[in-house]
């Protein structure tokens, strides 16, 4: 398995495989699935196979919230990385429906978006784009370090702070 | 005005860093011209026909004489010595060279300047009252919360890939000069029963394609839910807005496409869910950023007989006083339209040299404050009124006297096939040549107020849908044809214009503009009704029957 992922500064290897709808699930392993068919499934999966979630763009997030306490992944497909509507689908995930698991995000990852992906709440990326890759590799995240708004990422803005929170990066 | 902090410093440089990073892998390779095409727009970097186009924001439209220095250095030194200013109150040059950028923005943020979020799919410039702070009719300063939004917009890590750009405005007077009401979100600042301030919130507005006038869907938000009622429009918007195509991606179309009840209530819902949270505003923190907005230290009136004497005796002096002066709220003061719109000129442009001058003005009479106006003009929003003589002469030097504000000559134009890459037609030609031919003060005073306005293709840049007369260039067979619509207005009273029938050559248009203001010459009731009224009493019969004949 190669090192695809990225998480907490590291690459390492990624042990989730996307199911298609269409396609068996193996007798053990850990597999994302569309909602449809994580709800569908529910309980119902072989004793090996863990299962997470994959939102693809477009996917309501609200569906899963009463599974979300016991999904230990929830994956964000951007189709595209101009496709914004994953960062709305994180922010959701984690501020209105509390969502404590891996947020992953998967698709087209590229580097100039992973520093807003990561202030949305997700932890981990699934990298193929070799620049990006390396950028990672070099630690250059080139993010601008002072935020003009506060977001509600664990830590970021403490309540009662000024509204737009404007903070540097620790 | 607004001052940065340490904070705003910070930003701007470490944006000016990541940009150049992005620059430099750009030329390296690492990113393609598809990846990095987001990144570019997001600063205000566009590819246009001739070469790469960088628009500077100007902040709802305000700056300070040290500013405006800068931005003709940029012009001199980058651009072949002259800049745009824009419908959005920014400003546009049209020669920087792409590896040149780093170093244009690093002198922009010297001067607490940059071109955050000009284009791109994002949220904008937010746009205000060119006369704010000044104004007679003003309920309350709506820069301040500009400036709340634009720190909350300002590289929003939810809110940079929406489906499609994204324009706020705001007034503060319930004139509206900014046009609030084709916006994708339009704030009318108000005042409740209890004195408190809040906002009327308008979604939906938008020109283009389909233009659309923007719905109401707040009455009255309190002040303090401002962000968060913003963060929640903006995020069903971005959730559930179209990305399959481009032309249907605005907010606009949501909510014609969901209904306005049902979308409603999808923002209600994610209002509820966020109120009272971390977007809450303080009042402190609102008192902060006032703050940066108070009025300047006023003067006494001062000896106003020469500005009585002008009147009489230097020419030109009592059109320009009618025209391009604003009822100020102190006495003693005024606020200066400075036309950028000389008879037969490039509407909004204005020479290194013009700006210099226009700075100089600002510090010497103006408490060194400028405006842009969304109309493509500058305003010098305080000066006393005994000064406006001296201050005419020099504009008049400087070919910045145009007496127009507001009159036929007064016209809005989008680049048009000259520079921008998606036009169809020519449009400043168009605006020259109609400033040409009603370019007498004699019969621009005859005509009275009347917004033309000229956009050279079908995305509606020049704003025609709400020209009182609006004219569209298209390109038809190979050849350009314009397009006349009739009755559009973008004030409290907003309307889009009705086509009024087959288009005209480019030969033709200017003089079935000219059959459309004799017509209105002819039928209207007496010297007060101006254009618009005139049509909105009588429709588009007779103009029609004037330009095709009866059929």
């Amino acid at each position: 398995m190669s090192n695809t992922i990225y998480k907490n500064g590291i690459f390492g290897p990624n042990e989730w495989a996307v199911l298609e709808d269409e396609a068996d699930l193996p007798e053990s392993g850990k597999v994302l699935v569309s909602p449809d068919r994580f709800l569908a499934l529910e309980g119902s999966a072989p004793e090996g196979v863990e299962l997470g979630v994959v939102i693809r763009a477009g996917e309501k997030a609200e569906r899963l919230v009463a599974h979300l306490a016991k999904l230990p992944m929830v994956a964000i497909d951007f189709p595209k990385f101009s496709d914004g509507r994953g960062y709305s689908s994180a922010r959701l995930l984690r501020e209105k429906f509390g969502y404590k698991g891996e947020l992953r995000a998967i698709g087209d990852v590229l580097i100039d978006q992973i520093p807003f992906m990561i202030r949305c709440g997700i932890g981990s990326f699934e990298i193929s784009h070799a620049p990006t890759r390396r950028a990672l590799e070099e630690d250059r995240l080139n993010e601008v370090p002072i935020y003009l708004q506060p977001v509600g990422r664990d830590g970021e803005v403490p309540l009662g702070t000024r509204p737009w929170a404007r903070r540097r990066v620790a | 005005m607004y001052r940065y902090d340490e904070f705003d410093r910070e930003f701007v440089l470490a944006r000016v860093a990541q940009f150049s990073d992005q620059v430099r892998r750009r030329l390296s390779g690492d990113l393609t011209e598809e990846q990095f095409k987001p990144l570019r727009l997001m600063n205000g970097l566009y590819l246009q026909l001739h070469a790469y186009m960088l628009r500077v924001a100007v902040p709802y439209g305000t700056m300070n004489s040290v500013q405006m220095r800068r931005l003709a250095h940029i012009a001199r030194k980058y651009d072949h010595g002259y800049g745009h200013f824009t419908t959005r109150q920014n400003i546009q040059f049209n020669w920087p060279r792409l590896d040149e950028t780093p170093e244009i923005l690093s002198e922009l943020a010297e001067v607490e300047m940059h071109a955050i979020q000009t284009s791109g799919n994002c949220i904008r410039n937010v746009t205000a009252d060119h006369f704010a702070g000044a104004a007679a009719d003003e309920i309350a300063d709506p820069r301040v919360y500009a400036e709340i939004l634009r720190q909350w917009s300002s590289l929003h890590p939810e809110f940079s890939f929406l489906p499609r750009k994204f324009k706020i405005a705001i007034t503060g007077a319930p004139n509206d000069r900014a046009a609030v009401q084709v916006h994708d979100i339009g704030l009318q600042l108000a005042r409740n029963e209890e004195g408190e301030t809040g906002f009327t919130v308008y979604v939906g507005g938008g020109l283009g394609r389909t233009p659309m006038i923007g719905r109401k869907v707040r009455d009255f938000l309190p002040e303090a839910d401002l962000l968060a009622y913003t963060e929640a429009i903006l995020r069903v918007y971005n959730l559930y807005g179209r990305r399959d195509n481009k032309y249907k991606a605005r907010i606009k179309i949501l909510v014609h496409e969901t209904g306005l009840e049902e979308l409603k209530a999808d923002i209600e819902r994610e209002f509820e869910a966020i109120r009272g949270g971390i977007l809450t505003l303080p009042k402190d923190e609102v008192d902060r950023i006032e703050a940066y907005f108070a009025p300047p230290v006023f003067k006494a009136p001062g000896d106003e007989s020469h500005f009585a004497a002008a009147i009489e005796t230097m020419p030109g002096f009592a059109d320009f006083a009618q025209r391009n002066l604003n009822e100020h709220h102190q006495p003693g003061y005024t606020s200066v339209t400075i036309s950028l719109k000389p008879i037969g000129g490039a509407p909004g442009d204005a020479s290194a040299e013009q700006m210099d001058v226009v700075a100089d003005l600002a510090e010497k009479y103006g408490h060194d404050e400028i405006r842009v106006s969304h109309e493509q003009n500058l305003v010098l929003p305080h000066v006393l009124k005994a000064d406006v003589p001296a201050i005419y002469q020099v504009l008049k030097e400087h070919g910045l006297a145009e007496a127009n504000a507001g009159l036929v000559t007064d016209i809005i134009a989008c680049p048009g096939m000259d520079y921008c890459a998606l036009a169809t037609a020519r449009s400043i030609p168009v605006a020259q040549r109609l400033s040409e031919r009603f370019g007498t003060p004699e019969r621009q005073k005859e005509i009275g107020d009347l917004k033309i306005k000229i956009s050279g293709c079908i995305n509606a840049c020049g704003h025609h849908h709400v020209g009182h007369i609006g004219i569209l260039g298209v390109e038809k067979k190979g050849k350009e044809f314009y397009q006349i619509t009739l009755g559009g207005s973008a004030d409290e009273k907003s309307s889009i214009g009705e086509i009024v029938g087959r288009g005209f050559s480019y030969e033709e248009v200017v003089d079935a503009v000219e059959t459309v203001v004799d017509t209105y010459l002819n039928i209207r009731s007496g010297e007060e009704e101006d254009f618009l009224q005139a049509y909105r009493r009588v429709g588009e019969t007779p103009f029609k029957e004037a330009l095709y004949g009866t059929q």
